[in-house]
């Protein structure tokens, strides 16, 4: 917690951001090929899904990181409603479009896991719409905090949506369980453990590592710019008033 | 990689093309940024920051 009130001063927090970025690129290029080997190369066929398991490798992390990010647009929203956290309304305006992403490639990704093994690339079940919703309401939060001519006005709106809209996050977790869906229930994150053979697991895991540090990377740099944006910002509005 | 691979290929694609994509449009907006605030003397150009942090 005293590390977050560290990083609270915008300032401090692009300095921080700057020292640990080469170390973190470099850390997310080699976690990347090592996954990609993994993913790739070295990991059997799935007895089930045969080769189409590879599409897994990259659709389960893109929906974890996805469902995190928006928990994540929730947490600073209420930050920024409670707190008034000065940096948290720049992290959600950068973390909300690599969400917006990764939700994405979430969705393509499963709809082209799902032709060859469902024999059809949508279907409205309770998990793959409750999905489609996150990616509607990671839109929508870009849309509410760019909307206003007053940024403040903007990221007050929007995190009141991120906090409405974390009640998706439940629903996509356990939709499996709830309704009778064609998507398949939890094989990793679920009590009792993995289900899957390590042989699959390890460039899941593999993968998982360097997509989070991809997101971590993408949220500094964005908001690194947010902060820059803001100063340009004050700027101008402090020359508009001198003249 | 078997009558599948059309498919696997395709999703390795599209992570190519987003998170490439998104990655080049943030690190290009931050050195837009950067510009500007160099251009409006309000930062220091990069070889006066890394002088400075030695």
């Amino acid at each position: 917690m005293a590390d977050l009130h560290f990083l609270a001063n915008p300032a401090r927090f692009r300095r921080f951001s700057q020292r640990v970025m080469p170390s973190l690129s470099f850390a997310t290029g080699l976690a990347f090929l090592v996954g990609l080997y993994f993913a790739l190369v070295q990991s059997p066929p799935d007895y089930q899904q045969g080769e189409t398991v590879r599409i897994m490798f990259v659709h389960v992390p893109s929906a974890w990181l996805s469902m995190a990010g928006y928990a994540l647009l929730a947490v600073l929203g209420a930050s920024l409603l409670v707190w008034r956290h000065p940096l948290a309304a720049l992290v959600a305006r950068a973390a909300a479009p690599v969400g917006a992403c990764f939700a994405l490639v979430c969705l393509i990704t499963g709809s082209l896991w799902g032709r060859p093994m469902w024999g059809t690339y949508w279907v409205w079940d309770a998990r793959l719409t409750s999905m489609l919703l996150l990616f509607f309401l990671y839109l929508g939060h870009i849309a509410l905090s760019r909307a206003y001519d007053d940024p403040d006005r903007g990221d007050r709106a929007a995190a009141i949506l991120a906090l409405i809209g974390a009640i998706n996050l439940p629903i996509i977790k356990f939709s499996v369980d709830w309704w009778n869906t064609l998507h398949q229930p939890a094989s990793v994150m679920k009590l009792g453990g993995p289900s899957i053979h390590p042989a699959i697991l390890t460039p899941l895991l593999w993968m998982a590592g360097s997509l989070l540090l991809l997101f971590i990377l993408l949220v500094l740099v964005r908001t690194e710019t947010e902060i820059d944006r803001r100063r340009l910002e004050i700027a101008e509005l402090s020359a508009d008033q001198a003249a | 990689m078997s009558d599948h691979a059309v498919f696997i290929l395709s999703a390795y694609l599209v992570v190519l093309v987003v998170l490439g994509g998104l990655t080049i449009a943030s690190l290009s907006g931050r050195n837009k940024a950067r510009r500007e605030l160099t251009a409006r003397g309000l930062e220091r150009p990069r070889e006066q920051r890394a002088r400075a942090s030695r």
